[in-house]
């Protein structure tokens, strides 16, 4: 034994060595010799120590469970019975000849019944208890870490899903480019890795300035005008104070992703989205805005579409509020309003 | 041979065009950047190939193609994903998943050249995929012709659709629009807020006012404008469960 577990078990030994010693005193004094006081008191002391090991194991493996605390206790009923029969016989067996004791034994049983009942219960409620702690610990531990799991894969499944289409249709522009105009070509390839290399390096939860991200979304907006040529103009506004606010890193792009395709696919003219970046009441305000055909817009009105619900999402993960995000219509302007609290 | 391209991304059309020089017999007689001006471009000069993008402007590449009676041979290029698009692969020459190569693109156009492939687009395949492909908003709304025009039909402004022969007639407050299309194509698009109340007829849930019973054993439902569904055994049946009565 190493002495690690033989430390663990000192108080174990101390408690049934004080538990023999008490019963040893209490025997002699209603008159059996000190021998056979011994005998009792180390025999009763081992049959217990050896049900209290056996109802420690049975409650690491079985938990009752809540409601069915009724089993444990007929557990602990049936070993108790168990044990002071085999306490009485033995020793009944053993000092056969001696009346004075075979009497006091006789007189002794009910009292060695209610001990035993104790010791055994304390030690199966004690054990259960320490048992059942555990397991709260770990399960807690466990819907933690799956809570957290869940919440980054979502992130990042709410960012992926927003890149095929954009970067198949980038790459079939340059491809166009390559043949006919090869240095614009070479830029564009430029841009979309800066694009794609920002977006990849980015943490979920990280906080970046105000400038940072612009910075990013331009390299996006670049990236469009190319596909969409003289149709789309970008306004991107923003005061130096306001520049160096922070936000959750790409929050801005698929709402500016959203504004463009309601923007390009539901009119046919040219169209400007204006980005404008404010600071209210201490809070970072950004306003983006897109026209769109009130007559048609997709058969109902532009809402909360997939591009928007995951910003929304993001938002109430990040900050658990729902209030953050918000859309507005005015004629045929569509406007989009996030705002991203400070004090982090 | 006539050749239109219709697709919003100039350089998207660029690269078709320069994929095009090697195929002298092929001839571009019109670029277009939405389906609108595909729609027209089409009626106009009747190609024999039309090179078809997906995702456009106001209408989509198969909301246009069903304004098309009798479409053209079809080549999709699209940067939607290949499961989506591969049922198409029956139905239209070909399909070219952006960014495509030439080898990719001769492969395509050489299957046009040898077989004049002019299978048309089925009501069936575009049930079928129409959820797959296109966004929400988009399957909330129905393009119809009205006259020269091209109306984009809100689902909310329908009253009800009826069967008429190979043809529905969707009605609003103000007109009524033909369409060839089955009325089992709209139940499957429009599911959400409609409902097959009778074999020729397909109704908004919302335009419902109140169901009343029409001689023995059997129940008309009364519209928002008066007018008068008939309701079959089945409708009636799956009506009441749909208003939880």
């Amino acid at each position: 034994m190493s002495a690690v577990s033989v430390k663990r078990f000192i108080p174990y030994l101390s408690w049934w060595l004080l538990i023999t010693i008490i019963q040893v005193v209490v025997v002699h004094r209603f008159n059996i010799e000190w021998k056979i006081a011994m005998v009792d008191a180390l025999l009763s002391t081992a049959i217990l120590a050896v049900a209290s090991y056996v109802i420690t194991n049975t409650f690491r493996y079985y938990t009752p469970a809540s409601g069915k605390y009724i089993y444990g206790l007929a557990i602990v009923a049936a070993l108790t019975i168990l044990c002071v029969a085999v306490i009485t016989h033995t020793l009944n067996y053993i000092f056969i000849d001696n009346n004075a004791y075979i009497y006091f034994l006789g007189q002794s049983v009910p009292v060695r019944f209610m001990l035993a009942l104790l010791m055994i219960a304390l030690m199966g409620v004690t054990s259960w208890l320490r048992f059942y702690m555990k397991e709260q610990t770990e399960n807690k531990k466990r819907k933690d870490d799956a809570g957290l799991l869940l919440r980054e894969a979502e992130l990042s499944k709410l960012r992926q899903q927003l890149q095929p289409h954009f970067l198949f249709n980038s790459l079939n522009s340059i491809s166009s480019l390559a043949g006919s105009r090869p240095e614009e070509a070479r830029k564009m390839i430029q841009q979309l890795s800066d694009f794609l290399r920002g977006t990849l390096k980015k943490d979920e939860q990280q906080l970046v300035l105000l400038s940072d991200e612009l910075q990013h979304l331009q390299l996006y907006l670049d990236i469009e005008k190319v596909r969409f040529g003289h149709r789309l103009t970008v306004e991107i506004n923003c005061d130096e104070t306001t520049a160096k606010m922070k936000l959750p890193s790409l929050l801005l792009q698929p709402i500016v992703e959203n504004a463009i395709k309601f923007g390009l696919y539901d009119t046919t003219d040219d169209i400007i989205i204006s980005i404008k970046a404010s600071t209210v009441n201490q809070q970072l305000t950004v306003i983006i805005e897109n026209p769109f055909d009130p007559a048609t817009a997709g058969g109902q009105q532009p809402g909360m579409g997939f591009g928007l619900g995951s910003v929304q999402r993001r938002l109430y993960l990040l900050y658990s509020r729902n209030d953050l995000l918000a859309v507005e219509k005015e004629g045929s302007l569509f406007r989009t309003i996030v705002k991203i609290p400070q004090n982090q | 041979m006539k050749v239109i391209i219709i697709d919003d991304e100039p350089l998207a059309r660029e690269l078709i065009k320069e994929y095009l020089q090697s195929y002298a017999a092929l001839q571009i007689v019109q670029e277009c950047n939405d389906g609108f001006e595909g729609f027209k471009a089409i009626q106009q000069h009747q190609p024999d190939l039309i090179f078809l993008d997906v995702q456009m402007p106001k209408i989509n590449g198969f909301e246009m193609l069903e304004l098309v009676e009798q479409p053209p041979a079809i080549i999709f290029t699209t940067a939607f994903d290949e499961y989506a698009i591969k049922a198409f692969e029956a139905h239209a020459v070909d399909y070219l998943l952006k960014p495509f190569s030439k080898e990719r693109f001769d492969k395509a156009v050489g299957k046009f050249l040898q077989t004049g492939n002019t299978k048309a687009v089925t009501n069936d395949l575009l049930t079928e995929v129409t959820p797959r492909v296109l966004g929400a908003e988009e399957q909330q709304r129905i393009v119809v012709k009205s006259g020269n025009n091209i109306k984009i039909l809100p689902s909310h402004e329908i009253i009800y659709i009826e069967a008429y022969d190979d043809y529905v007639k969707i009605f609003t407050n103000s007109d009524v629009y033909l369409k060839k299309k089955t009325l089992s194509y709209y139940e499957t698009v429009l599911a959400r807020d409609f409902l097959r109340v009778h074999r020729s007829y397909l109704i908004p849930l919302a335009q419902i006012t109140r169901i009343e019973v029409f001689e023995k054993n059997s129940h008309v439902a009364i519209l928002k404008n008066g007018n008068k569904i008939p309701l079959s055994r089945n409708g009636y049946a799956a009506l009441k469960e749909k208003l939880g009565v």
